[in-house]
């Protein structure tokens, strides 16, 4: 239900009770990425690390979540055991409208638990059940077995994580109603911490609808742009993976460890276009988004003589698709999903374990590692060993996958191959598009391409103007901080103007917060860079690696001492948005 | 009579428009459950989804079952009508549901289908759809 105030459901798994906490702020923090960064800021502690069992996991929804349509994701805002520092990570499944007909603005979980746990909550009912049973189960065994011991079945949400969350891994994921992630900077190792193997979430509450008829007009009007308008219709035809073969043809697709950014021979066995006509099994949705921008692909795997066959329906997009694709060198489709099916069994983000087992592989061919480390051949385009140490990898079984699993850059200082870590800021996205996205992901908040259009930007002629780049920079992250806290799906952002957006908030009878749309967002930007700064972010220190010197895009070579320009000029400005507000006078 | 029919469900992506049109337009609520169709998982979201609503069935066993005549039934083709100012609130039409299409909320007040069609237009993969009985296309349609 809407309310001015914030209605948090506050769980602490050490005494396994929980209490319902009421917070003002909508005004200035509206929801999603602005309430989980004031509930870490309330909760949080900053000087901890991240496995303390104090630290808290938080879920936020905003205010138009359920009520409009692609308003379906949700923000975890934890500290990372990536980097150590506050992050947020978004998914959508059912998790978003679960949490708004559990009637919770937000789910905090503290403490930990004596013993792996999951908990349960909804409207009108909180649990945390023993599961040591669970432990050690991987990402389907887990989904399966919770489906017979958890209530609320078609009215539910199950977030759950796999043997890379329980074994600490900093960029273990939670797996999300099966299909989509809490992704990247490890929230799935901070649920491990925790002792908590899943939590679900069931909406079993109902709300009576908005008075007055400017409800059901702004929904109308915004549903008939996001369905008989072409603007959302690329998410659902070949969705994101269409642009593996424009991007390859940009020459910005990554190729083996970024060695290479275009590879004619192979871009036609991984395109968009090869997965829809050949792989493509089904869609599926996010719940409230008519869109269904979620592909299915069809793996069917020979494991034993006289045909025995087996299959799997594996989500594929256009991140693991170049992560776990043309990272890895394939160029056979069939042999990716094989690939994300391993790594979704561990419960591992696709994106950072492909550009990790991508280094690897180059420092095995540079000889500074050699199959004592590894365990088992890895070679660009050979997926069994991949599988192999995918499992490696959400194991932690020896010193190599340990370090691996705290993230490439560490396992490449050990074993001296910094140069050709493909890091910024955390494993690379896959864009490999010039100077201004390898500043924008080395320094954003999530390290995200989605922080910016900077990949989008880098992919026409611009200015070499740092300061306006950097002002473009900051600018589109704010006003993305307004879609992240509401909380909508980025994919709608040419959807949700500022206009319907303040419309849509006007119709649920929050004027205030749409009056004050503009400058919350600027507020939750600055919050969110305090918060970053205040666990020990030093965007000044945060350098880009050598091997991105050496990349060639269809603009030709970088331009290395623009890049660093562009890097010094957007790390002194965020600085200056992280300042603490007295010290900035304000 | 028009009834309403989840024709083509393995179409269906599991987005929810369906309910949640339902519970905004025929019910006046914001809600996935209390709404006349409801969608849900064949066992686990790899096995695609299924629709819980009504089938029309002729005679209804939940008229017959409801004690006060809240429910009757429709004029032809099966399935019924619904008086909430007559509904004590008593759940025997939920228990006399032979599949599961009849929810209460939290007040015990109960949700069907009332094969008004309301939410046929908000499937996005036409999954749904409003018919003289014996009418409606199960049949895939060829893709363009």
């Amino acid at each position: 239900m809407i309310r001015n105030d914030f209605r948090i459901l506050l769980v602490d798994l050490t005494i396994r009770k929980a209490h319902i906490v009421d917070l003002p702020g909508r005004e200035t923090y509206i929801g999603g990425s602005g309430l989980a960064a004031m509930l870490f800021e309330k909760y949080g502690d900053m000087a901890a690390p991240w496995n303390d069992p104090k630290q808290p996991l938080i879920f936020a929804i905003g205010p138009l979540t359920g009520y409009f349509p692609l308003m379906s994701k949700t923000v975890c805002g934890f500290l990372s055991p990536y980097h150590g520092q506050y992050a947020e990570s978004h998914a959508g499944g059912r998790s978003a409208l679960a949490l708004r007909f559990a009637d919770m603005d937000a789910l905090v979980i503290v403490g930990r638990a004596d013993r792996p746990c999951v908990l349960s909550v909804g409207s009108r009912h909180m649990e945390i059940k023993d599961a040591p049973f669970l432990w050690g189960k991987d990402v389907f065994t887990t989904g399966k077995m919770l489906r017979h011991m958890l209530p609320g079945s078609g009215t539910r949400s199950i977030l759950r994580i796999g043997p890379a969350g329980e074994n600490g891994c900093a960029y273990a994921c939670i797996n999300v109603d099966t299909y989509r992630h809490f992704g990247r900077l490890g929230a799935g190792a901070v649920m491990g911490g925790k002792n908590l193997k899943a939590i679900a979430v069931v909406g079993d509450a109902s709300f009576p609808l908005p008075e007055g008829k400017q409800y059901a007009k702004c929904f109308h009007e915004i549903y008939d742009q996001l369905t008989e308008t072409s603007m959302m219709s690329k998410y659902h035809d070949l969705g994101t993976a269409g642009n593996v073969a424009a991007l390859d043809a940009l020459k910005s697709l990554p190729w083996r460890n970024l060695q290479a950014t275009s590879d004619p021979e192979r871009i036609d066995g991984i395109s968009g276009e090869k997965f829809a006509k050949d792989m493509l099994l089904r869609n599926t949705a996010c719940s409230g988004c008519p869109v269904g921008c979620i592909h299915i692909g069809y793996l069917r795997e020979k494991f034993m003589a006289d045909n025995r066959y087996l299959y799997k329906q594996v989500a594929y997009d256009y991140e693991p698709i170049f992560a776990l694709g043309s990272m890895l060198g394939f160029g056979d489709g069939f042999k990716v999903l094989g690939l994300m099916d391993a790594v979704e069994r561990e419960g591992l983000d696709c994106m950072s374990s492909g550009v990790a087992l991508a280094w690897a592989t180059e420092a095995m061919e540079k000889g500074l590692i050699t199959e004592a480390e590894t365990l088992t051949p890895l070679s660009f385009g050979e997926a069994e060993g991949y599988k192999v140490a995918i499992g490696h990898l959400g194991a932690a079984t020896n010193e190599f996958y340990r370090l691996l699993a705290q993230g490439t850059l560490v396992a490449a200082k050990h074993y001296n191959g910094e140069d050709f870590a493909c890091v910024l800021g955390q494993e690379m996205a896959g864009y490999a598009t010039g100077e201004t996205f390898f500043v924008s992901e080395t320094l954003s908040f999530r390290h995200s391409h989605l922080d910016s259009s900077a990949y989008s930007a880098d992919q026409k002629q611009q200015d070499k103007d740092a300061g306006k780049i950097v002002a473009g920079f900051v600018k589109d992250e704010a006003s993305r901080c307004v879609l992240t806290s509401v909380v909508g799906c980025l994919f709608a952002r040419g959807v949700y103007t500022e206009e319907r957006l303040k419309a849509a908030l006007s119709s649920l009878g929050l004027q205030n917060v749409a009056d004050n749309l503009t400058k919350a967002g600027e507020a939750i930007q600055k919050l969110r860079w305090r918060l970053r700064l205040r666990t020990g972010c030093d965007p000044m220190s945060a350098k880009i690696p050598k091997r991105y010197n050496e990349v060639v895009t269809w603009k030709g070579p970088i331009d290395t001492a623009y890049m660093e320009e562009l890097r010094q000029a957007y790390a002194t400005r965020l600085l200056e948005l992280g300042r603490e507000e007295d010290e900035a006078g304000q | 009579m028009k009834t309403f029919f989840a024709a083509r469900m393995d179409r269906c992506i599991g987005c929810q428009s369906c309910s949640l049109a339902c519970a905004r337009l025929v019910h006046k609520r914001l809600s996935w459950y209390t709404a006349g169709i409801r969608i849900g998982s064949s066992g686990g979201i790899s096995t695609g989804f299924e629709a819980r609503v009504c089938l029309a069935c002729d005679p209804p066993p939940c008229a017959a079952a409801c004690p006060t005549g809240s429910l009757t039934p429709r004029k032809s083709d099966g399935g019924v009508k619904q008086d909430r100012k007559l509904c004590i609130r008593c759940g025997k039409c939920v228990a006399a549901c032979p599949v599961n299409a009849i929810v209460q909320d939290e007040l015990n007040n109960p949700y069907m289908c009332i094969h008004c069609g309301r939410c046929v237009s908000f499937c996005p993969h036409n999954c749904l759809e409003l018919a003289e009985k014996g009418q409606a296309n199960f049949v895939q349609e060829v893709a363009e």
